[in-house]
C-alpha cells in the first residue's frame, strides 16, 4: 500500500474497517468525532453496523452485546465520555469477551476542554470501572502506530478474551502524517467456543458477568489473572532511543513520548547521555526493560501531560535504586522540547536524591515557570 | 535535515489547506512530515493556525515554538507570531490585512499585497496560494515544482479545473517575494 497523508482520527476509523470491524456503536465528541463521521459513511457502503446511539453509555452496552456473539466491535471516545463507558468497561472484562475502544484523550478533568491530555492513563490502566481487571492499553505516537495498534488491538482482544483500549490523545486524532493502512482484510466470523450466536444443534452458552457464589468469583478473578500473567509474558512493547550508552533516562508515551525524542536530540548534541523510552503498550507496561536500565542509569525523568500517573509504573519498576524525577503539562497543554531539554539538562547536572514523590518539588517548579 | 512552517490566519483564508499542500509535496519527495491544525476554541473564535514540520528522520514534536518559518495572514497572527519566529527566520505577512511593519529587525518580512494579488488572478480564495509562492520563494524547503505537483495529485476532480488559477497564484506570489528579496540587502 502506498502512503497517504492520512489525519489519525480517520486512520484509526479506516484501520478498523480494514481489520474486520463488522459494527460500531458511538457517540460524537470532540476531538474524536471524525471517527464517527468516517465509519457513518463507510460501514453502510460496507453493508456492516454502524449505530450513533443516545449516549456512550448506550454505546458501551451494544458493544457489550455485539461483543457476545463473537463478531469484531469497537467504540471510541474521548474523556468524558469514556467516563461514560467504564460500567460498561468492566461488565465486558467480567464477561472475558474482546472488544476495542479507543480513548481520543483530552483536557480534564470533568467538561475540561478538548485540547490533547494523557489525564485518562490510570483510568485506563489502572481501572477506571469497578472491580480487578487489566485491560491491554496501546498507546501511539503517530499515525502509522495509531493505524497499527488499531488492528493490533482486535488480535490480542480476540487471542485473550479481553478488551483492549488505545490511547491517543487530540493531536494525535488531528494531525495529519504520512501513513500506510493494511490490506482490507474479508470479515471473518468466528465460530469462538464462547460465542452466544445462535444454539441451534448445540448446547445453550450463556455469557455474563454475574457470579452470585462468592467463591466462583474468586475462581473468575484468579483465571483473568492468569491470563494477565500470559498476557504480560508475551505482550510488552516499547521503543527504544539512544539507550546504549544512557547515563539518563526520558521516560514518555504517546505524544508526551514524541516531543521528548526531540528534546533528547539537542541535548545529545550537547553532549548529554540521555536516552528515551517510549513504552507501546502501557499496559502491559515494561516493567523489566526499566528495571534493567535502572541498574545502568543515573536517574530518570518521566514525562506526562497529565499530574504524573505513568510516573508510579516507572517508579515500581526503579525500585528506588535511582531518583525518578517527574515533568507535566497537564489540562491540556502540550509541552515544547525545550521545557524538556530544560528538565534534561537539570536532571543531569544536579545531585538528585531518591524521593516518594517527586511530583511536590515539580509542582515548585512549575508555580515558578509560569509567572 | 528538519524545518517547521507555521500558517496562521482568519478561518476561511485558506490556512489550514496551504499547509496540507506543502505537507503532501513533502511526503511525495520522500519526507517525513507532520500537519497539525489548532483545533480549539480559538478556531471559533476566527483564527486558525497549522503547523508543518518536514524531516528526513522521525519526527519528534510536532509543535514548535519558534519556528524559523511564519506566514501570517491578518494582523492577529502577524502580532502573535512576529514575536516567536527564530532569529534569521522568515515571516511572510499577508499586508493586505496588516497595517503595520515589522518590528523586530533581527527577521526577514516579505511583504505581500495577498488579497489584491489574489483578486488579480481571478479569485480571492486562492490567497493561499499566493502567499504559498511568496513562502517559497524566501523559505525554499521545497521547490516550486514538487508543491505544483502536490497539488495536482491531491486535488480531488472536481477541483481540477482550478488548477491553473492556483499555479498562477503561486507563481505570481513567487515571482512577488523574489523580487523584494532582491532588494534587501543580504
Amino acid at each position: 500500500m502506498p502512503r497517504e497523508l492520512l489525519k489519525g482520527n480517520v486512520a484509526i476509523a479506516e484501520a478498523a474497517i480494514r481489520a474486520g470491524l463488522e459494527a460500531y456503536f458511538g457517540y460524537p465528541i470532540t476531538p474524536q468525532t471524525e471517527i464517527l463521521e468516517h465509519f457513518a459513511r463507510r460501514m453502510p457502503e460496507l453493508g456492516r453496523a454502524f449505530v450513533q446511539a443516545e449516549s456512550e453509555v448506550a454505546a458501551i452496552n451494544m458493544v457489550y452485546g455485539a461483543a457476545c456473539t463473537g463478531v469484531r466491535v469497537m467504540s471510541t471516545s474521548s474523556s468524558p465520555g469514556m467516563s461514560l463507558m467504564m460500567e460498561g468497561l468492566s461488565y465486558i472484562m467480567g464477561t472475558e469477551i474482546p472488544v476495542v475502544l479507543v480513548n481520543v484523550m483530552r483536557g480534564g478533568p470533568g467538561l475540561g476542554n478538548i485540547a490533547p491530555s494523557q489525564g485518562d492513563y490510570n483510568q485506563a490502566v489502572h481501572g477506571g470501572g469497578h472491580g480487578d481487571y487489566n485491560p491491554i492499553v496501546l498507546a501511539p505516537s503517530t499515525v502509522q502506530e495509531a493505524i497499527d495498534m488499531t488492528v493490533l488491538s482486535f488480535d490480542l482482544a480476540e487471542r485473550y478474551r479481553t478488551a483492549c483500549i488505545v490511547i491517543a490523545d487530540g493531536s494525535i486524532g488531528q494531525m495529519m502524517e504520512p501513513a500506510e493502512l493494511p490490506p482490507m482484510q474479508p470479515v471473518k466470523r468466528k465460530d469462538w467456543e464462547w460465542a452466544t450466536n445462535g444454539a441451534i444443534g448445540r448446547e445453550r452458552r450463556i455469557l455474563s458477568s454475574i457470579y452470585i457464589e462468592p467463591a466462583e468469583e474468586e475462581v473468575a478473578n484468579l483465571r483473568m489473572f492468569k491470563r494477565w500473567q500470559e498476557i504480560q509474558k508475551n505482550e510488552v512493547r516499547y521503543k527504544e532511543y539512544h539507550l546504549e550508552d544512557a547515563d539518563f533516562v526520558v521516560v514518555g508515551f504517546g505524544t508526551a513520548g514524541r516531543v521528548a525524542l526531540s528534546a533528547v536530540r539537542t541535548a545529545r548534541q550537547q553532549g548529554i547521555k540521555v536516552g528515551l523510552l517510549r513504552p507501546i503498550t502501557v499496559n502491559p507496561f515494561p516493567y523489566d526493560v526499566l528495571d534493567e536500565l535502572s541498574k545502568r542509569a543515573q536517574a530518570f525523568l518521566v514525562v506526562e501531560m497529565n499530574m504524573g500517573q505513568m510516573l508510579n509504573d516507572v517508579q515500581l519498576a526503579v525500585k528506588g535504586r535511582v531518583p525518578v524525577e517527574f515533568y507535566g503539562r497537564p489540562g491540556g497543554v502540550v509541552p515544547f522540547p525545550d521545557e524538556i531539554l530544560s528538565e534534561i539538562q537539570r536532571v543531569a547536572t544536579t545531585d538528585l536524591q531518591v524521593v516518594s514523590d517527586p511530583r511536590h518539588a515539580w509542582y515548585e517548579r512549575m508555580v515558578e515557570y509560569l509567572k | 535535515m528538519q524545518k517547521e512552517i507555521l500558517i496562521a490566519g482568519f478561518g476561511g483564508q485558506g490556512v489550514l489547506f496551504a499547509g496540507q499542500v506543502m505537507a503532501y509535496a513533502a511526503m511525495d519527495t520522500g519526507h517525513e512530515v507532520t500537519w497539525i491544525p489548532s483545533y480549539g476554541p480559538e478556531m471559533r473564535g476566527g483564527t486558525a493556525n497549522c503547523t508543518v514540520v518536514i524531516s528526513d528522520e522521525e519526527i519528534g514534536s510536532p509543535l514548535v515554538k519558534n519556528p524559523p518559518a511564519v506566514v501570517a495572514l491578518n494582523l492577529p497572527s502577524f502580532d502573535k507570531y512576529e514575536n516567536l519566529v527564530q532569529t534569521g527566520g522568515v515571516v511572510v505577512v499577508n499586508e493586505s490585512m496588516v497595517d503595520r511593519k515589522a518590528e523586530r529587525k533581527d527577521i526577514t518580512v516579505i511583504y505581500v499585497p495577498g488579497n489584491e494579488m489574489a483578486e488579480a488572478c481571478g479569485n480571492r480564495r486562492l490567497l493561499n496560494m499566493v502567499m504559498t509562492g511568496a513562502l517559497l520563494a524566501a523559505f525554499p524547503v521545497l521547490k516550486m515544482e514538487d508543491v505544483k505537483a502536490a497539488l495536482k495529485a491531491h486535488l480531488p476532480a472536481k477541483h481540477q479545473k482550478l488548477i491553473p488559477n492556483n499555479f498562477d497564484a503561486m507563481e505570481k506570489g513567487f515571482a512577488h517575494a523574489r523580487a523584494q528579496l532582491e532588494g534587501i540587502p543580504a
